[in-house]
Parts: C-alpha cells; structure tokens; sequence
C-alpha cells in the first residue's frame, strides 16, 4: 500500500512570532523554520505503518519554496521513500494546496494519505478535508489512533467531550491530531541515507491546477496586548479580590 | 443576503456554541437561518425556532447526523447553498471537520474561526495560535465560514421562527460510524464554562491532577482544563487541553495551577476575565497576564483555598 503524506514548512514552534511594523504580514526573516509539528505526527504514523508491513512505500510531499526541500528531507530521514516539491514562492490558501495535491494523488494513486489536521502558521485546520471533498473519498481527521486492514482505515478521533470511531473504506484522507504518536529523532545514519533519496521538484504550472487567491490580507496586527494584575500574598486575600471582583 | 448556520445540539436543544454562531450570523445579515439535522431532533429544531432573530429553522432527520458525519453534513448542507450566500459552523471539532469540506464542493477558499466581522466580506481571525490577527476580504460569491465563539455573545431567547422539514440525500457508503466514548460529566463543558481550573504538569501525576485540580474545580462549579504538558505526560485527558492545540476559551473566572504559561496554553485562555495563577515559580510567564498571582506551591496554597472559598459560603 502506497501512503502520501503532504508535509509543510513552518515557523519553528518555539520561535516566538513577531508581527511586521508595516502589517503586511509576520517577520520570518532569519527565523528558524522546521516541518509543522502535526506534520511530523502523520510521518512518523506512515514509517509506523511501513514497519508494521502494512504500507510498502511513503511518498512526502511538500508545496512551498525551495528550501522546503530541507523539510522533505526530514520526512525521508523519518523514513519516507522519496520526495515531490512542488516548488512556488507564493503562500498558497488550502483550497489551492488541496487541488495540487489532488492532481498529485491523480499521478501516484496512493490508497491512504496521512497528513498533519492543522499547520501552526495559518491555523486553517481545512486541507485535509477539502482534499477528501474534491476527491469524493471519505476523511477521518483529528486522528488519535489508526488501524489499515482488509482496504480498511478503522479511526480513533478527539472530537468534543471524548472520542469517536469510525471506519473509512479506503482510498481515504486521515488527518494527525496530537496524540496520535510521538514523532522519532531521525539518526544520523538515517539522515545521512535521506541525503540519497530522489526528490521530484515541480512548479504548480506543471499541474494545470488554478491556483489564484480568494482571499486578500488587509493586515496583520497585534493581538491587544492584556496587562498583568497584582500578586496576592495568600488564600485568604485572593479570595477576597475575586468577590471583589464579582466572580465568586 | 441569506445566512445559514449549521446547529450543534443534543436533540433536546441547540448548543450555546450554536447561539453564539448565530449572532456572528446576524453581523452579517439579519435573514439567518438555521439547520437542524439529528435523528430525533425535533425537539432540537423547535429550540432553535425559538433564538431571537432566527428567520426560519430548517429540520433534517437522518441516522447519519447523529454522529456528525461530515459526509452526510456535505451531502445536505451542498444543495441548500444555491439559496445562501453564507453557511457558518461553531468551530469546534464537528464544524471544523464538516466546513471545509464543503467549501472546496463550492470551489470556495473556507474562513477559518472567524472573531470579527468587520462587513459582509471582511472577517478578522487569529493565526499562529493567536499571536498575530489577520484581516481578510474574501472575494467568493458564497462564504464558508467558522466561528470561534469565544469571542460572540450567545443569541438569547424571542425569537418564534417556523420549523420546515428538508430531505437529506442517501448517506454515504464509504464512512462506517463504529463508536463513541464520550466522558459522563456533571461539570459544564470546557468550551462554554464561565470557570474553569486547569492543572499543569507541576501536578507530576494523573492521580495527584485528580486529587488537587477536580475538587477544587467542583467547588468552583468549574470545568476542568489543562496544560498541553499536563495533557502530554498523561495526567489529564486531551479533551481537557486548552490552548492553541486544544480548545479555546474565555470564562468569566480562569484558574491556573501550576502552569508555567507557555505562549501555546496562553493563546487559548488570554481572553479570559479574570485570571488567577498559583504557581511555586515567582519568574512563571503565567503571572504576566494573571489579574491575581499567587507565589506559592500549590500543595498548600490549594488546600488554603479550598478552605477560604468553604469560609466564603461556597
């Protein structure tokens, strides 16, 4: 079984964002980027799937800028087979990203793609399923646990209040919630061997997709800034401030 | 202008999320609609009938709906769009899961947990776990849209709209519902609560989370939180993570114990009311935003408060 898994270059999570003077957007000059953290989730569930001999090959994916090559290594360092960039400076909305990667299922035919639910930068949390609609396949997202048998996807799901299961025939779209895996290091053998593994690199006019924006950013601000309150000494004087301030 | 809004209930009757979703709705148009689809909703659908400026309630039965399928959701809510401009969910994990969906059948670019409407076309929403707020004018003819809720009020009661029945298409074939286990609570739900407590990882334990943060969050009539570390080390389940990975929300009362304050737990509580923080760490990122900061280690600092909160009549 072939497994896709879309990978995307992001702001490093620990890297605090700043918003640009002129509101054009977020500072990410000479900032540390790495792969989206839920990304990294759905990799490390395809390598689970690969060396439990369910999943014969792991293609990674990415659409972004050159360097997001960088990122399609980390993925072949996890232990992806190869790479397909579809290189494009421009920050592509889901709805764009969803048609690419359609056109690219179309190429590869994998049975399953595992992707992250949601990329820490635009927080759209949409991809995944807009590429289930357009492809008419069923999605299973927000995944805690996923098992592959008989060309079935059987899905643990963090939905409000607890969990939910549901079974998707497959080709299907599963999409990586936290608690899914815990993603590995990659060795320095394994990131040595990645340094080997083919990466395809495509613009998004090889793909026939329309790709042109919906949506205009007018700016970008600061969230309103909240000011800190006063340390209380003890119990007694805290409990005191919040009936003071009409909350008890 | 025509706005649907996509109604989460419990077949007895609406949600507040819902509530709170219809009145982003009204920002944009005051002819808002709302679907109720369930299996044995109608109960549910009258509830609905009956928010203040609700124009008309749509009723559809369907085994699928029960679960929230996001097929099934697509299957009904695609047709009724040719009679809409706009179709807004709650963005909560049900609306998250079903909305995109249907913005790509629409070729449209969906709007993700809207917290503004500036006009008909122009939204404000948070990105990177809210530490920058992007304004964005949408050119599609028709709007996909979620709603953090945290950031509306909830649509009150007087409205008394009709109920109209609608036929839901044959659910899809390639989605199986298997099971759900959800967690029996007599405490309010985290993302409507107006107190919460959460615990960290200070807590060391799941059992120590347990004996410290539940009690104290019963005696409060609060919902219980935790940090994304708390959640990570297994002291709490993830459906009680709040922050950026977890559910946002904004009670009126915040309590945080043992919590350092990491940007990714702040993005989900900083719109909080009031805000407390007990933490044994004077330095903790928490305290910069807490409206009352208590320095103390939250074995004795939580008994004390247990303990003033019972001489306070609670």
């Amino acid at each position: 079984m072939k497994v896709l898994v879309p990978v995307k270059r992001v702001i490093d999570y620990n890297v605090k964002v700043r918003v640009k003077p002129d509101q054009t957007g977020v500072d990410l000059a000479n900032v540390k980027m790495s792969m989206n953290p839920f990304c990294e989730i759905a990799v490390e569930e395809a390598v689970r799937l690969k060396e439990k001999g369910v999943a014969t090959e792991i293609v990674a994916v990415s659409i972004g800028p050159q360097q997001a090559q960088e990122t399609i290594r980390t993925a072949l360092a996890m232990g992806a087979d190869r790479g397909i960039l579809i290189q494009t400076d421009d920050d592509l909305e889901p709805l764009a990203v969803a048609k690419l990667l359609k056109a690219v299922i179309g190429e590869e035919a994998p049975e399953l793609v595992l992707m992250g639910k949601q990329a820490i930068d635009g927080d759209n949390n949409a991809t995944g399923q807009m590429m289930a609609a357009l492809l008419g396949w069923p999605q299973a997202t927000f995944a805690s646990k996923v098992e592959v048998a008989d060309g079935k996807a059987t899905v643990t799901r963090e939905i409000d209040g607890g969990l939910q299961t549901l079974e998707v025939a497959l080709p299907a779209i599963v999409t990586a919630d936290l608690r899914l895996n815990e993603p590995r290091y990659a060795s320095l053998p394994n990131i040595m061997k990645a340094k080997k593994k083919p990466i395809d690199v495509k613009s998004t006019s090889d793909y026939g997709v329309d790709v042109s924006p919906r949506l205009k950013v007018l700016k970008v601000t600061e969230p309103p800034k909240r000011a800190g309150g006063i340390k209380v000494e003890s119990a007694e004087q805290l409990v005191g401030k919040l009936k003071e301030a009409g909350v008890l | 202008m025509a706005v649907l809004v996509v109604a989460e209930h419990d077949n007895a009757s609406v949600k507040d999320a819902t509530n709170k979703t219809i009145t982003a709705a009204l920002a944009l148009s005051s002819d808002v609609d709302v679907l109720v689809a369930g299996l044995g909703a109608g109960a549910a659908a009258a509830s609905a009938a009956g928010i203040a400026g609700v124009r008309k309630v749509l009723h559809a039965e369907g085994d699928a709906f029960d679960q929230g399928v996001a097929e099934a959701v697509e299957g009904l809510v695609v047709p009724l769009m040719a009679n809409y401009d706009a179709v807004l969910f709650a963005a909560t994990a049900t609306g998250k899961n079903a909305a995109p969906r249907i913005a790509a059948a629409l070729d449209v670019s969906p709007i993700s947990e809207i917290q503004e409407v500036v006009n008909a076309t122009t939204f404000v929403r948070p990105i990177y776990a809210g530490n920058a707020l992007e304004t964005i004018e949408t050119s599609d003819a028709k709007k996909v849209i979620t709603v953090r809720t945290t950031a509306f009020a909830a649509a009150g009661a007087g409205g008394s709209a009709a109920v109209e029945t609608v036929t839901a298409g044959a659910p899809s074939a390639a989605v199986t519902f298997k099971g759900a286990e959800i967690v029996k609570s007599d405490r309010p739900e985290l993302a409507g609560a107006k107190r919460v407590v959460s615990g960290g990882r200070a807590m060391g334990s799941a059992d120590e989370f347990h004996n410290v943060i539940e009690p104290l969050a019963d005696k409060l009539g609060a919902a219980v939180g935790a940090s994304r570390a708390a959640v990570d080390a297994g002291y709490a389940p993830n459906d009680y993570q709040v922050g950026q990975t977890g559910k946002v929300v904004a009670p009126e009362l915040y309590v945080a114990v043992g919590i350092s304050g990491a940007i990714q737990h702040l993005a989900g509580m900083k719109d909080s009311k009031v805000i407390v923080a007990i933490n044994k760490d004077a330095d903790a990122p928490i305290f910069a935003i807490a409206d009352y900061g208590l320095v103390a280690d939250y074995k004795s600092a939580v008994p004390e408060l247990m303990g003033e909160l019972a001489k306070a009549g609670l």
